[in-house]
């Protein structure tokens, strides 16, 4: 065992020796069933061999240990510290002379808050009910509402000489800080910035505090990260913090939709001006040619007409009519003087006889 | 050598033993030891570590902790000076820097962490009464929080996203807690290290009322969110009507000038041809006049004409009667 648990303190964070082992009386029952085999006069003297053999095969027992290769052992003579001891297989004094401390310094080591992953074992984590980890993440926030934050504290055992003599419970002290942290942190930060928008500077913060008091501490702990977890609203407001949330997707959509009748309609009616002016273009220069062509040819005839214009005028004028007449159904000639027939002649009878 | 004094060599070794074990006694390096001889602590607490020696028997060693000590605080409720029920949950670091005073006082670590409770608990409930409850949530006075950038500006005014405004600060309050906490602890050999809120939290009772004002608050947020978006869209449909009309009226405009110019450049062009002379102008006339007869008479035309005109004055005579001026009627039959 390690020295500590023999003077009255509490245990060590890591307070199992590499040595004590629980065969021990067996194995020391199995030697004396032995002795009594090879030594079967007995007597005072056969007890006394018995008892050096004993002392001999304990003092073997407890005189080596292994420091697995993530670890360091801190090793104590008569409890003063002596030395660190490397990874591998080392021998000691026996009878609890010396006594070795093994501290995993390598090891990533992580403490979690709000949740517990199976298997994940941090010492202290599985002691704590289940009520312990709600009351955990109930946070307040900088604007006075409540928030459920879980996060996840990395750390490593820097410094195994501070970590074993200078605070009684580094661990559970560092749960302390971090939880006293993150609630400082929350704290100056308000619910909207806690659950989305801030995450990563508040991640950033409390680390950069949790650090400042490890040192301050001296508990010779390092830590590498602080990651947030799950955030979320206390469970009766959750719904109305996704109500905010639909609002939200609603007003996109609803302005969407006004956005998808505007450009049903303008590109179109943007298009149909240009085709109204293409077009209205289009009967400008139709105009414009017709009346060229007109004028041209009016000037052309006029030039011609100039030169004998009754006689011309006469031929238009009977050509005219003569194009005209054919087609009319009814035709009425009369004399100038018998203008009193007039009245009685039934038009709709009148049917055309052709010349 | 006989039975009898084989059993006393026995007997004095293990008293020897005996003896030695109870005159040596180890120190650890994580703690100090108080000596007291019967029951009276003698001497300077042993500090350094490792093998030591005493007197045997009459002497006894008390190991003292030399580490760091945590005193860890169970939650309690008490009111703010907002009279606001809270649960506070507060952890101290603490150091036995005078054993023996520490011995003397308090013996034992049970006594002391019993001291640590009454002290803590009691400054820590003056502390809270003293202090309205956003004191002890926030830190930096004049932190300015990152905004939602989907949050308006009328919601800005609504000191929504916004903290609550703080005079002090939960470390200030820390340290009252400390300082007064800290003088009285002094007494019994301990040294208070520091003092920090480890959880604050609403009372049962009050949350629901705390999760009422959250929803609400959410609500209207959401509420904004619809209208803004209704409004928007009303915006957009009118932007729509807007620019339709716009459009369709430019082109109309557009559409009206361009025949307008087209039609006067034709009149200009017509004019420049037509009215060249008065012998142009009548002959226009005469044209155009025959012209339209072609497309004005069509097959239901009833037609009158007198003999007097141009075309059936040679029906009555070879000659026509003078010059009679081309006299015609006519009109629709309906």
């Amino acid at each position: 065992m390690s020295s500590q648990n023999g003077n009255g303190g509490r245990g060590g964070p890591w307070g199992s020796g590499a040595n004590s082992g629980p065969g021990f009386e067996d194995l020391f029952r199995q030697a004396q069933d032995r002795l009594k085999q090879i030594l079967p006069s007995g007597g005072p003297r056969g007890l006394i061999v018995l008892a050096v053999l004993a002392l001999a095969a304990l003092g073997a027992w407890t005189s080596y240990y292994t420091v697995p290769s993530d670890s360091v052992a801190v090793v104590q003579r008569f409890g003063q510290y002596n030395k660190d001891v490397p990874p591998g297989l080392h021998f000691k004094l026996p009878f609890g002379i010396d006594a070795a401390t093994i501290v995993p310094v390598k090891r990533q080591l992580k403490q979690e808050f709000g949740f517990t992953t199976p298997g994940a074992g941090d010492l202290y984590q599985g002691r704590r009910p289940r009520d312990e980890k709600t009351r955990e993440t109930q946070m307040v926030t900088g604007d006075l509402n409540a928030a459920l934050v879980e996060w996840v504290v990395q750390y490593r055992i820097s410094d195994p000489v501070k970590f074993l003599f200078e605070v009684r419970e580094p661990t559970e002290t560092l749960r302390y800080v971090s939880e006293s942290v993150m609630r400082e942190v929350v704290g100056d930060r308000t619910v909207d910035e806690v659950i989305t928008i801030g995450r990563q500077e508040i991640e950033s913060e409390a680390l950069t505090k949790m650090q400042a008091l490890s040192t301050k501490y001296a508990m010779g702990i390092s830590i590498d990260q602080v990651q947030l977890k799950n955030i979320n609203p206390p469970e009766p407001v959750q719904e109305s913090f996704n109500e905010v949330n639909q609002a939200q997707q609603e007003k996109e959509k609803l302005i969407n939709e006004a956005r998808r009748d505007y450009n049903k309609v303008i590109p179109l009616a943007e298009g149909e001006k240009d085709q109204r002016i293409r077009e209205a273009d289009g009967y400008r220069l139709k105009r414009i040619n017709e009346a060229e062509g007109d004028a041209a040819r009016f000037n052309a005839l006029f030039a011609e007409y100039s030169k004998a214009p009754e006689v011309t005028r006469r031929r238009i004028y009977i050509e005219t009519l003569q194009d005209v007449m054919p087609g009319i159904r009814s035709k009425i000639i009369v004399d100038e003087q018998t203008r009193s027939i007039l009245p009685l002649l039934n038009l709709d009878s009148q049917k055309g006889d052709r010349p | 050598m006989n039975k009898i004094t084989r059993i006393v060599i026995l007997a004095v070794l293990g008293i020897g033993t005996y003896v030695l074990m109870s005159s040596v006694y180890t120190v650890s390096e994580v703690e100090q030891m108080i000596i007291t001889q019967f029951g009276k602590p003698v001497g300077a607490p042993v500090t350094s570590a490792g093998l030591k020696v005493k007197v045997p028997f009459i002497q006894d060693v008390n190991p003292i902790d030399k580490r760091v000590l945590e005193w860890d605080g169970s939650p309690s409720d008490m009111p703010t000076k907002d009279k606001l029920y809270i649960s506070v949950d507060i952890f101290a670091r603490w150091r036995i820097t005078d054993p023996l005073q520490y011995f003397l006082r308090l013996r034992d670590e049970r006594s002391a962490q019993s001291r640590l409770d009454d002290i803590l608990g009691s400054e820590t409930r003056n502390a809270v009464a003293k202090h309205e409850l956003i004191e002890i949530i926030r830190t930096t006075k004049d932190r300015v929080p990152l905004r939602d950038a989907l949050l308006t500006d009328a919601e800005r005014e609504q000191d929504i996203g916004s903290l609550v405004p703080i005079q002090k600060g939960r470390k200030l309050v820390e340290q009252e807690i400390f300082a007064a906490a800290a003088e009285k602890i002094r007494v019994f050999g301990i040294e208070l290290l520091d003092i920090r809120f480890k959880r604050i939290n609403y009372n049962e009772s009050v949350r629901p009322k705390i999760y009422d004002r959250m929803i609400s608050e959410r609500r209207q947020i959401a509420e904004r969110f619809l209208s803004e978006g209704n409004g928007e869209a009303a915006r957009i449909r009118g932007n729509r009507v807007r620019d339709l009309n716009k459009i369709q009226s430019e082109a109309y405009w557009k559409v009206e000038e361009i025949r307008g110019l087209a039609d006067a450049k034709a009149t200009e062009i017509y004019s420049g041809a037509y009215n060249k002379s008065p012998e142009a102008v009548e002959f226009y006339e005469f044209t155009r006049t025959m012209q339209a007869y072609k497309s004005i008479i069509a097959e239901n035309t009833t037609l009158i004409l007198s003999t007097g005109s141009d075309l059936f004055k040679f029906l009555k005579g070879m000659t026509p009667d003078g010059d009679v001026d081309p006299h015609k009627r006519s009109g629709d039959s309906r």
